[in-house]
């Protein structure tokens, strides 16, 4: 048995220090994510649903015109697929939140918060981890729709790569933003009712939106406004090697305006702190 | 587990130096959630190589100060200092010297035992191969090395604490807490525990405070510290407590200082 070590008084991290703390939590969400066989089939399948069903259905009522980036007349499969997996993303940075929900609850968020690394950063490591779930999710949904006739051109699975990061950042610190409002895990539901509903309806995810503008003009701009129709839009120009300047712009400052809201939340002097005893009394 | 026949010029456990700094200083901390106050005025030092008993009933705050000293919630007033570190200033360094044993169970119930060990060890930045190593080494020293490929979820309640122990050593901390660790254990997952802890205090020199509210877990040779309704009562060596105040043991003592009408299951 060894005796006691004495060393002199540590002095901050090195990037190796965080570089493994990054890849550690990593690790550990794909494996968590891997252990939850339903939770991958269901982020599979729901958007599966909408391809094979949906949209065959509604391919007929739904003439799309040419416009960019698409340069042909294009089936309404393949114009919702971004939208698709745009939805991917909004699901998977819900389902993280409602994880920090019940791990705040349950005591294992502590684990994360109780690491000498600085809180920010481990927040944000947590954000690439659930963004890197998100993309096995739409790369596994985008083999299946290539054979649904879903073929951009082949370099465009490696052009939507960033967009898909940046998207998923921003779904994610959207997520644990509202997750740190949250104080119990039934009040999940309401997040699927006015997040996850209107977020997605209210987008270009299902429909081009100057035909959203012929039917109302105030949905069109609240379409507009709508972060996740940028979120659909730079996935969109990105799948064929396009990018779309505007949605662009607004998806990385929602992405740094959420992301800090979140950290700010999860500050201890601040957000959490006014919330009273976490778990277990005394 | 052999230990060195007990030579006393040879003994190698570092007596606690009355100058040196403490490995936990708690000074002056108060605490309150909107209205009601958690946390009075508390202030209290934990030595290196010491077991301190923070002895209270449910609701006497244990659980607050130890969510201030790990940082969880911002602290409101007073000063929490980790081996001279100031928690508010620099928790980095001051983390990196703690380990600690929530009350509730935070292991991932679905992962086995080595991959809860090294994600922790990865949250501390401890390299890969580093961490295995050192993984190994604690889920031998707890008896756990052929359950290290498992799920945690088949483990009983005192394996699961025994790894939640092992885990909290695992970035070699100089300080431990640990939060009511014994509650819903049997007896003799109970003692393995005890005597676990007691053995890193006198082996390895870690200070420990200990929060319980089961009085026959604490010994003559331990600090103490009184914890009632957010108040300090009493503090200093168990045996100087228990005799100011008249008593002849913790139990009675606690009755004295508290005013306590009913005793809270002094044994089981």
């Amino acid at each position: 048995m060894s005796s006691i070590t004495t060393r002199e008084a540590p002095r901050g991290f090195s990037a190796a220090e965080y570089m493994t703390c990054l890849t550690g939590i990593v690790w550990r969400e794909g494996l968590r994510f891997l252990h939850q066989r339903e939770r991958f089939v269901s982020a599979l399948v729901r958007p599966l649903v909408w391809l094979f069903i949906f949209a065959a259905g509604f391919r007929q009522v739904l003439g799309i015109s040419i416009i960019p980036p698409y340069e042909t007349y294009i089936l309404y499969e393949v114009f919702i697929a971004p939208g698709l997996m745009a939805m991917i993303q909004l699901f998977n940075g819900m389902q993280s939140s409602l994880s920090m929900v019940y791990d705040r609850e349950m005591g294992n968020m502590r684990t994360l918060l109780v690491s000498p690394l600085p809180r920010g950063y481990l927040l944000f490591s947590k954000l690439l981890a659930g963004t890197a779930v998100s993309l096995l999710q739409v790369y596994a949904f985008l083999l299946i729709a290539w054979f649904w006739d879903i073929t951009p051109p082949p370099i465009g699975y490696l052009t939507v790569l960033p967009a898909l990061i940046l998207s998923g950042l921003m779904l994610g610190s959207l997520g644990m933003l509202i997750s740190s409002g949250i104080k119990q895990l039934e009040n999940f539901a309401g997040v699927m009712n006015f997040v996850i509903f209107p977020m997605f309806f209210a987008s270009s995810a299902l429909y081009p939106l100057w035909r959203v503008q012929e039917g109302s003009p105030y949905l069109y701009y609240l379409c507009e406004a709508n972060p996740f129709t940028h979120a659909v839009e730079l996935i969109r120009f990105a799948f064929y090697g396009q990018i779309n300047w505007i949605s662009l712009a607004v998806v990385a400052t929602c992405t740094i305006v959420f992301m800090i809201g979140a950290i700010y939340a999860y500050d201890p002097s601040r957000g959490l702190a006014r919330r009273g005893p976490a778990g277990g009394e005394g | 587990m052999t230990s060195p026949a007990p030579i006393a010029e040879q003994r190698e456990t570092p007596r606690p130096d009355p100058a040196a700094v403490p490995a936990l200083s708690i000074d002056g901390v108060s605490h309150a959630y909107g209205e009601r106050r958690a946390l009075m005025e508390v202030s209290f030092n934990v030595q290196p190589a010491s077991f301190t008993a923070l002895l209270g009933l449910n609701g006497a705050g244990k659980s607050t100060l130890f969510s201030l000293i790990t940082r969880l919630f911002g602290i409101q007033s007073g000063r929490v200092g980790i081996f001279g570190h100031d928690i508010s200033k620099s928790p980095g360094e001051a983390l990196r010297l703690l380990g600690v044993v929530f009350q509730p169970r935070t292991l991932d119930l679905d992962l086995s035992l080595t991959q809860n060990l090294l994600y922790h060890a990865a949250l501390h930045g401890i390299s890969r191969g580093e961490a295995r190593a050192r993984s190994a080494e604690l889920l031998d020293r707890i008896g756990l090395t052929e359950r290290g490929g498992s799920k945690v979820r088949d483990l009983s309640g005192g394996q699961m604490r025994r790894l939640e122990i092992a885990r909290a050593l695992l970035h070699r901390p100089r300080l431990l807490l640990l939060d009511e660790p014994t509650v819903g254990l049997d007896v003799k997952a109970r003692a393995d525990i005890i005597s676990h802890v007691r053995q890193l205090v006198s082996e390895q020199g870690i200070g420990v405070l200990w929060a319980t509210h089961l009085f026959d877990e604490i010994v003559a040779g331990d600090d103490l510290v009184v914890l009632h309704q957010g108040k300090v009562l009493a503090q200093g060596p168990m045996s100087r407590v228990v005799a100011e105040a008249g008593a002849q043991d913790v139990n009675t003592a606690f009755m004295r200082l508290t005013g306590a009408q009913t005793l809270p299951g002094g044994g089981a």
